[in-house]
């Protein structure tokens, strides 16, 4: 039942030791990057002064700012030639957020991937579709390279293409898929609509729900219409991937690999430690990376830490699912948006006004963005096909920046609401 | 000739309409002729009006967008095949027609055609030559219609 029975199941205490030693040699790590040793240097810290767990707190925060800025080599701590290969998060304007990685580091973020696989049952007997994005994005390849490990038999169906989908778990036997949480709504009336009912006519047992926070009840139909058991998986690109967190058979919050991560959890307003047990923004330094260690990362991600030992018997701390995040990054079919990246885009356009709206709808299991963009008065000629060309630049614009095609509405000057100071561009109708 | 005509943009929605035509009426400007076209989320409000500039400042002091644009209107029969002639003639000189509404000015006698075009110098001299008689805005102020009709 245990991938690596020694490490999930050790005492805390050795844990603990455990992690000291390796954060001491990550630290040493990043200090051989450009970023970490102009900050070490400009601090005053030295790697060799890290001697406790507490000591982490001598080390400032990193931020996707500090990312963004230093992009492409500016966190890497080891030559180029030891990289083999890179990720990027998904919709970003400009600079991306790239992540390098040597073997090393794939080899071991394929193991904490496998070894979440496992804790749910899933074996070398198992057929696992794994329904999520091949590419720069880490779902596809993360999972992909973990189930391998597990030695299961892969289907690399990639996203969409959801008849194909339906057909592949039939002809295949999919006992395992990794969908977002999203899709996996939407699906239901693809297989409603193809006449197949996943509990009669697949052999489907298990769900692994990715790249989008989703609540209790999403998860609950899911489980229902398929007739699987789901889990919940958390990750980010700046920390690997998936396979950071993951559920165990109880279901009872996610499990966050404390080998490979300091889990923090700070109040985002003070920067202090909460208290065990209470919710803050999640902060995590990688532990055995070598290509591009990252030190008390603010993923920006809203939890807290579930007190107490799970039934499962791992002593790594659990994390309760997503609440919600300290900025204003949108998760939308398991792509990130930022308003900031609409906001530029919009306003390169000729012809868009000063004001913009960003409405987030469910309409049946689909997610929908609108986008109601006033239009600049000088621009209007009293011609519908101007009106439209424009409205039409904007919707293809934004697609190619923020991966989804948004409804954009054209709206007359000044009937959006004024953004004074932080500007409220956002609202989201979603529910569950 | 030219003649101006107001073209408003309005949100798809209740009341745009009225709006426009309420601040209208308190300016006491006289509409000639009006048309909507819409696509799905938003639409143009086109507007033929006496003394087109004051409407236009009218509308815009109470926020709107407003844009004057210049259109022909052409003075057609009001009989069977009246406005055929018209359109055969700017089909065959490859004119072609943004929009375009109408209006009567003398039941069975006159009517108004009102057309937006691209090539607006070249429309005028084709229809010169071919013998319409084209209304500038002073004279469509100076018209009395009797009622309008949409195409
Ligand atoms: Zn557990």
């Amino acid at each position: 039942m245990y991938w690596e029975e020694a490490i999930e199941t050790m005492p805390r205490e050795k844990l603990e030791a455990l992690q000291l030693e390796r954060l001491k040699k990550s630290v040493e790590k990043a200090s051989g990057s450009i970023f970490y040793g102009d900050l070490f240097k400009k601090i005053g810290l030295d790697p060799k002064g890290i001697t406790s767990l507490e000591d982490i707190r001598k080390i400032p925060f990193t931020t996707k700012d500090d990312l963004r800025e230093h992009w492409p080599y500016g966190f890497l701590a080891v030559p180029k030639d030891d990289l083999v290969r890179m990720h990027s998060s998904s919709g970003t304007t400009g600079r991306a957020t790239v992540i390098f990685h040597t073997q090393s580091d794939i080899d071991e973020w394929t193991n904490i991937v496998a070894r979440s696989m496992y804790m749910t049952g899933m074996r070398r007997s198992d057929v696992f579709q794994n329904m999520m994005t091949y590419g720069l994005f880490t779902g596809g390849l993360g999972f992909h390279y973990g189930a391998e490990k597990v030695g299961a038999l892969i289907i690399p169906a990639g996203s969409g293409n959801s008849k194909r989908q339906i057909q592949l778990m039939q002809d295949f036997g999919t006992t395992t898929i990794h969908i977002i949480p999203s899709y996996a709504l939407h699906l239901t009336s693809v297989f409603e609509e193809v006449g197949v009912d996943p509990r009669r006519d697949t052999q489907l047992t298990r769900a692994f729900l990715g790249a989008e926070p989703h609540s209790e009840k999403t998860r609950k139909k899911i489980e229902e219409f398929y007739g699987v058991k789901a889990y919940n998986s958390y990750g980010l690109s700046e920390m690997d991937g998936p396979g950071v967190a993951f559920e165990c058979p109880h279901q009872n919050g996610m499990h966050l690999w404390e080998d490979n991560f300091i889990l923090e959890i700070i109040n985002p307003d003070t920067m202090e430690p909460v208290a065990e047990g209470e919710e803050g923004e999640m902060v995590l330094t990688t532990l055995l990376r070598e290509g591009m260690p990252i030190l008390r990362y603010r993923t920006k991600d809203l939890t807290r830490v579930i007190p107490g030992p799970c039934e499962c018997g791992r002593v790594h701390r659990r994390i309760e699912r997503i609440k919600g995040r300290t900025d204003d990054m949108l998760i939308l079919k398991g792509v990130n948006i930022f308003p900031i990246q609409i906001e530029k885009k919009l306003m390169d356009i000729p012809g868009v006004g000063t004001n913009f709206l960003i409405i987030l709808e469910r309409e049946g299991f689909n997610d929908l963005m609108i986008v109601r963009v006033e239009v600049g008065r000088e621009f209007f000629s009293g011609d519908l096909k101007q009106l439209e060309a424009l409205r039409r630049r904007i919707v293809e614009e934004l697609k190619s920046d923020i991966l989804i095609t948004p409804k954009v509405e054209l709206v007359e000057p000044g009937a959006l609401p004024k953004s004074e100071g932080k500007a409220v561009r956002v609202v989201d109708n979603r529910e569950d | 000739m030219i003649a101006y005509q107001l073209s408003i943009f309005a949100e798809n929605k209740p009341g745009r309409l009225a709006k426009v035509t309420r601040i209208l009426k308190k300016g006491k400007i006289n509409i000639r002729a009006m048309t909507i076209s819409t696509s799905d989320a938003f639409g143009v409000i086109n507007a033929l009006v006496e003394n087109p500039e004051s409407a236009r400042a009218l509308l815009e002091k109470e926020g709107l967008t407003v844009s004057l644009k210049e259109v022909i209107a052409v003075v057609i029969e009001d009989k069977p095949g009246g406005l055929d002639g018209l359109i055969q003639l700017l089909f065959e000189q490859g004119i072609n027609i943004e929009n375009a509404y109408g209006f009567v000015l003398e039941s069975r006698k006159k009517a108004v055609f009102v057309v937006d075009v691209d090539q607006l110098d070249q429309t005028q001299k084709i229809l010169k030559n071919a013998g319409f008689e084209t209304l500038d805005t002073k004279a469509l102020s100076a018209i009395e219609p009797f009622h309008y009709m949409n195409y």
